[in-house]
């Protein structure tokens, strides 16, 4: 895999270099990762950082997180692709997260999930092709008591039905 | 900070206080029903109502009965405005000078309040989470000083011991020992975990406590390092609970400007640092040696115990770890002693315990009972039974490690032993009810895929038995299955329950197993003829546990 390749030292500098010179949010990056004194414990910490500072995880970035951390690339991958959160695909324009929890799930949260796939055409996980909307669906968001619960674009709204989450995409997927 | 300077900050907070004031629900359900705006409105109307003097418009945490949120609480006539929007805060400032007013409300004397008995709750929904001042008032860290300044750690944690305090995380491990352990290991440096990464789905308590009262969660914590020698604490909190990661930031900040936390406290030589790990969503970091590879910046994969993490943990140094409501119990206990609370609750099962109460139920919401209490008060008295005339059938208890009681076990007290002997757990407290709508067989897949899911993959048992009884249980759902898959679904149940490494693998049967015990007609109701039978060629039976183990 391209990612576990190291080019050589000075290479590998100049490059970074240059990456940072052209995209600034590496810089922040850069500054995030001096604030935690380039400690590998807090590699966690900063992957959410450069999440939220790039959308998500893609080669360049957990390399440079690599360099900077002085850790192997592999160590940087196998964390970033165990944990949930971390998505190496770029996600779209909006975000619905519908939750499966116990407690949405008994109050039907199944339903909203199979509208919500039909009216996007995709599955859970997945992006539409056009980029406007990516599915998700959660563990359980602990918003057990308004159940069912989906988030859209951030904002938890309560006592979804198949009706009112295809409402809400419709919305966002008009032309 | 000396005693001088909490009892100045009590008086000073208390004579601060209004003769009215307004109580806004500010947890994360009834944030996401514009409690915000609500609370903007009602400082807005108090404003143009002229009434800044008299009428205190309060942020607090959760008020408990999520259902009818947004909630707001008039003090101190006791009226709960529920439901409230934030075009009602003129009708509810109206109400308080005596107007009648036909908002909804809820009463604050049903049973779903006043069954309830607080200890790790007595703060929530009470105090504004985001101000030291009003924890402080509350009598916040006069159990810190105490410990400290008047204590040796051997008497805190023989109150601890005294008090019969048990892990709230869901095992229920004695507290005292598992101290005592810690503080007996030897090493120089020690740490101590508060575990919030609750991820039984069904689950909220954790959250609301952090929410609603972030100060009691690290003065716990503060007391644990004292008790046991540490220095340094982490707190595991899921990403998933933004709104108690910012609060929980707010409370470090200010319990480190206050000389609260830090170096000195008390102007003690007694140094105690907090530090937030955030969570990436993966389940099985909630069990202990996956949640310290985690802080340590890894995979959260589990590793076998012993040795367990009293002796060697983070960064193989002798290491603490409490769910957050076990550390919530602490400063009570030690405020008002360890014989108060060994007076409540049951002979094995001390305290009070915190539910998430959901699913089909009336009343959903946020409960804390003393340890005893029956299932059929919970769900019925204080939950209302089913919504819409529904019968309840069962109560989930446990997440995905716990299992379904039937609704014939419902007057089984609750506490660690009894629900054990049903096939369920304590668990961290999530309590999903459930009514003659849902088929247990789907329950108990859904939770299999969960558990399929969140496999760490480390141990085969549990990456690949998971897998399987998922796949069983879905063919059974679709009548595929014969007699044969069943009695092979027992058996993985039983292979995967006892050869798995971590807490995941060796309970991910349970939610199976506990529907097969008590509702096994709506698995057999699925099943299919088995051809073999019918044709007289019946291949031998998969083998049980008595013929491969032991």
């Amino acid at each position: 895999m391209a990612l576990l390749t190291a080019p050589s030292k000075s290479r590998t500098v100049a490059r970074f270099a240059e990456q940072a010179a052209r995209d600034k949010r590496f810089k922040i990056l850069e500054a995030h990762i001096k604030k935690f004194q380039h400690r590998h414990d807090a590699l966690i910490e900063i992957l959410h950082k450069a999440q939220e500072l790039f959308g998500y995880l893609d080669n360049d970035v957990l390399r440079y997180t690599a360099w900077q951390l002085k850790l192997p690339a592999s160590r940087v991958y196998g964390v970033a692709t165990f944990y949930h959160f971390f998505t190496l695909k770029p996600k779209g324009e909006h975000n619905c997260v519908v939750c499966l929890g116990t407690a949405c799930y008994v109050r039907g949260a199944n339903r909203v999930l199979a509208a919500v796939e039909e009216r996007t055409g995709v599955k859970a996980g997945a992006t539409t092709p056009d980029n406007k909307v990516s599915l998700v669906t959660a563990r359980c968001i602990g918003a057990c008591g308004i159940a069912p619960a989906v988030v859209y674009d951030g904002t938890v709204t309560p006592r979804q039905t198949p009706e009112s989450a295809v409402a809400q995409l419709n919305q966002w997927m008009q032309p | 900070m000396t005693l001088n300077d909490l009892e100045q900050i009590k008086a000073k907070e208390l004579a601060a206080r209004k003769k009215i004031v307004l109580r806004c629900c500010m947890a994360a359900g009834c944030m996401s029903s514009d409690a915000k705006g609500v609370k903007e409105q009602l400082e807005k109307a108090v404003a143009d109502a002229g009434l800044q003097e008299e009428v205190e418009v309060r942020g607090v945490g959760c008020m408990k009965l999520c259902c009818e949120g947004p909630l707001v609480a008039a003090e101190p006539a006791g009226t709960l405005f529920a439901k409230v929007t934030a075009a009602n805060a003129p009708e509810i400032i109206a109400a308080l000078r005596g107007c009648q007013t036909t908002l909804a409300q809820a009463d604050p004397r049903a049973p779903f309040f006043t069954r309830q008995l607080a200890i790790v709750l007595a703060n929530c929904g009470v105090i504004d989470p985001e101000r030291i001042e009003a924890y402080i008032a509350a009598d916040g860290y006069q159990a810190l000083y105490e410990a400290i300044v008047e204590k040796e750690p051997k008497d805190v944690l023989d109150a601890i011991v005294r008090s019969g305090l048990r892990g709230r995380g869901g095992a229920g491990f004695p507290t005292g020992l598992k101290w005592g352990t810690v503080a007996k290991s030897p090493g120089a440096k020690k740490y101590v975990i508060c575990n919030a990464d609750e991820g039984d789905p069904g689950a909220f308590m954790d959250r609301s406590v952090l929410e609603s009262d972030p100060h009691a969660v690290l003065e716990g914590m503060a007391i644990a390092a004292y008790a046991v020698g540490a220095d340094q604490g982490f707190i595991y909190v899921r990403a998933e609970y933004p709104l108690a990661i910012a609060r929980l930031q707010t409370a470090i900040r200010q319990a480190k400007a206050a000389g609260l936390l830090g170096s000195g406290i008390f102007e003690s030589p007694i140094n105690f640092n907090i530090d937030i790990r955030i969570g990436a969503g993966a389940f099985v970091c909630g069990e202990e040696t996956a949640l310290m590879a985690s802080v340590e910046g890894k995979r959260g994969t589990p590793r076998p115990r012993p040795p367990f993490p009293a002796e060697r943990g983070l960064w193989d140094c002798p290491t603490l770890i409490n769910n957050v409501e076990t550390f919530a119990n602490v400063a009570p206990i030690l405020r008002r002693g360890a014989d108060w609370f060994a007076g409540i609750g049951t002979e094995k099962s001390k305290g009070t315990k915190v539910f998430a109460l959901a699913g089909k139920i009336q009343n959903t919401g946020l409960i804390e009972v003393p340890m005893g209490t029956p299932l059929r008060a919970i769900v019925e008295d204080m939950g209302g039974g089913a919504p819409d005339g529904g019968k309840i059938k069962a109560v989930q208890t446990g997440g995905p490690s716990g299992g379904c009681i039937p609704a014939q076990h419902l007057d089984t007290p609750v506490d660690y032993e009894s629900l054990t002997t049903l096939g369920s757990i304590m668990g961290s407290g999530g309590m999903i009810v459930m009514d003659d709508t849902t088929r247990m067989v789907d329950v108990a897949r859904f939770f299999m895929e969960f558990c399929m899911d969140e496999s760490c993959g480390k141990c085969i048992p549990c990456r690949a038995g998971t897998v399987q009884m998922h796949h069983l249980l879905e063919k059974i759902l679709a009548r595929q299955a014969t007699r044969r898959d069943l009695a092979r679904l027992e058996e993985l149940c039983d292979m995967v329950r006892h050869t798995s490494l971590c807490g995941l693998g060796q309970t991910a049967p349970n939610p199976v197993l506990s529907t097969l015990r008590f509702f096994r007609r709506e698995y057999e109701e699925l099943l299919q003829p088995d051809p073999h039978e019918a044709h007289g060629t019946v291949p031998p039976m998969p083998m049980t546990r008595a013929a491969h183990v032991r």
